[in-house]
């Protein structure tokens, strides 16, 4: 398998996935001290997010969201990639931040509807800074 | 150092491009004004990316103004023993740090009650959800929702992407709803404009209603009063009001000219839902009536003064107004504020209370006439809320004990 990504903030990572059946709020939803989603309606509630390839349909639209990504890297508790399907300007913003003031790397890249569906089921993903999904 | 081209500038260069290139804008266009969100405290990130800025000489290109912080920074003292220590301690160093870099500490959710408002067609960058949805409806100045960081960016810049709400043709109204089976006694109370937000968010979603028959009377107060709720029951950043609102002279005109997707009788029974939805609590003694979410106005002031003026708050009740300074001191110069706070009433700046340390001690039932307030504190502050009307809050803080005008209710039963 060898997707190509639309790049939303480049970076490379190879981990082991956390797929959400849902869009998550990262402010509110999520605790960026521990990287575990809290909101107790989300169906992955409790899951941790820490080095992993966080595979989710969309993030929520709070305003809250690019500082919450930005600590949670801070913390070392963040995702170590994200895959969205619909693009996301929060999470774009909070990794390129991270990425300035910390050095993290943490990849967000978006893709097709199609693409998202085969990616579901992947146990474990790479991706690459030209952003190729393997 | 320099500014121009140190460290900080680029990230905000970097920062402004990605979401023009994530937007599908073409080109960048001039703002004239910013509305920082950034100066809410959530973690140390927040402080890290603001001491860069100072760090390397940044300054704003735009007048940029502070939304709410997390703490009032005029009374340190309030509860302050209550909440997490570095959390206070954080949230103050942040304010401090947007001060050093030059925004102009106002510290409120509703700049759009202080004077030099942005004009018609201007783009401006905001991030608090009320703002954006007033500052576009109401104003007719333009902006999208602009988060963390990328808010602050923007006003580095003086810059921000040409998409979406900044566009004529993303300004285009998508679903219309008509309120005209709903009596005009009901339309003239403040409780009207509460629901109606509230119904607006649930019908609308993320896109843009335009509502048809509001009352010629409807009044600023009015207006944010539907800017806010519809922001926090839907996620509505621009509406129109037909006949009301600068770019809705017309219904034809707020659709410029399109079908819209979808058109909706509102109906008594919409209202009276969601009053049921914005009261968790039922009506009993109370703890706390909470007032000024988004933050108290002059005219509101003017209202609620003669109806506390020579009282006394029930002494097991807590009376919060929040406002800005600015707004405060007008309001203490016009006379309203002595006799609210011989009352027992507590003015609080710079913050709000659903989710200020400053009241998470507070449990029970509180009441507040805010659907934005009500919305949001069940869940951040473990309380019951019940809704009511101004007038309603005013007495209930008074006799102890939720108080109903049943005139207004049995419109809605």
């Amino acid at each position: 398998m060898s997707i190509t990504a639309r790049i939303l903030t480049p970076g490379s990572a190879r981990a082991a996935t956390l797929v959400l059946s849902e869009p998550l709020s990262f402010w509110g939803g999520f605790d960026p001290q521990t990287g575990i989603i809290l909101d107790q309606h989300h169906p992955e509630a409790g899951a941790c997010v820490k080095d992993r390839i966080l595979v989710l349909p969309a993030a929520r639209g709070s305003g809250g969201t690019p500082a919450c990504i930005a600590e949670s890297l801070r913390c070392k508790v963040g995702p170590a990639g994200v895959i969205l399907k619909a693009s996301d300007i929060n999470v774009a913003t909070g990794t390129l931040v991270a990425k300035t003031l910390y050095g993290t790397n943490c990849p967000v890249v978006c893709v097709t509807a199609d693409d998202y569906e085969t990616l579901c089921q992947a146990a474990e993903l790479a991706i690459d800074e030209d952003g190729t999904i393997t | 150092m320099a500014g121009k081209d140190g460290p900080a500038m680029q990230l905000a260069i970097n920062t402004v491009l990605q979401a023009a290139a994530i937007m599908g804008a073409e080109r960048l266009v001039p703002a004239t004004f910013a509305h920082l969100d950034a100066c809410f405290y959530a973690g140390q990130a927040h402080i890290d990316f603001a001491r860069l800025l100072l760090d390397h000489g940044a300054r704003f290109a735009v007048p940029a103004w502070t939304n709410n912080g997390l703490v009032s920074l005029e009374q340190p003292e309030l509860r302050a023993g209550e909440a997490d220590a570095d959390t206070i301690a954080g949230a103050r160093e942040l304010m401090h740090l947007y001060i050093k870099i030059g925004a102009r500490p106002v510290w409120t959710c509703a700049p759009y009650q202080l004077p030099d408002r942005p004009a018609l067609g201007d783009h401006i960058i905001v991030g608090e959800s009320n703002a954006v949805s007033f500052y576009n409806a109401v104003i007719g100045a333009r902006t999208n929702k602009y988060g963390d960081f990328l808010d602050v960016a923007c006003a580095l810049t003086g810059k921000v992407p040409l998409a979406r709400l900044h566009t004529d043709e993303g300004r285009a109204g998508q679903i219309v709803l008509d309120t005209s089976a709903v009596p005009d006694k009901l339309k003239s109370g403040d409780i009207f404009f509460h629901l109606m937000g509230h119904v607006m968010g649930q019908k609308a979603g993320s896109l843009i209603p335009v509502i048809e028959g509001l009352p010629e009377s409807t009044s600023e107060d009015n207006l944010k009063a539907i800017s806010a709720a519809g922001a926090a029951a839907g996620g509505v950043e621009l509406w129109h009001g037909v006949g009301i609102t600068p770019e809705a002279a017309t219904l034809d005109g707020a659709l410029q000219g399109k079908s819209p997707a979808a058109q909706i009788a509102i109906t008594v029974d919409d209202l009276a839902q969601a009053r049921n939805q914005l009261s968790s609590g039922t009506d009993g003694p109370l703890n706390m009536v909470a007032l000024g979410t988004p933050h108290f106005s002059l005219t509101e002031f003017a209202e609620l003064a003669p109806l506390l003026a020579g009282r006394k708050v029930h002494q097991d009740v807590k009376v919060y107004v929040t406002t800005s300074r600015f707004i405060r001191d007008l309001a203490a110069a016009q006379g309203h504020i002595a006799p609210l706070e011989a009352a027992g009433v507590d003015i609080i700046t710079d913050t709000c209370t659903y989710f200020s340390p400053a009241v998470r001690g507070c449990t029970g039932r509180a009441m507040t006439n805010a659907a934005k307030w009500a919305y949001y504190a069940p869940g951040m502050l473990g309380i019951e809320v019940c809704f009511g009307s101004l007038a309603e809050c005013a007495e209930s803080a008074v006799a102890g004990e939720v108080w109903r005008d049943h005139d207004i209710w049995r419109s809605l039963q």
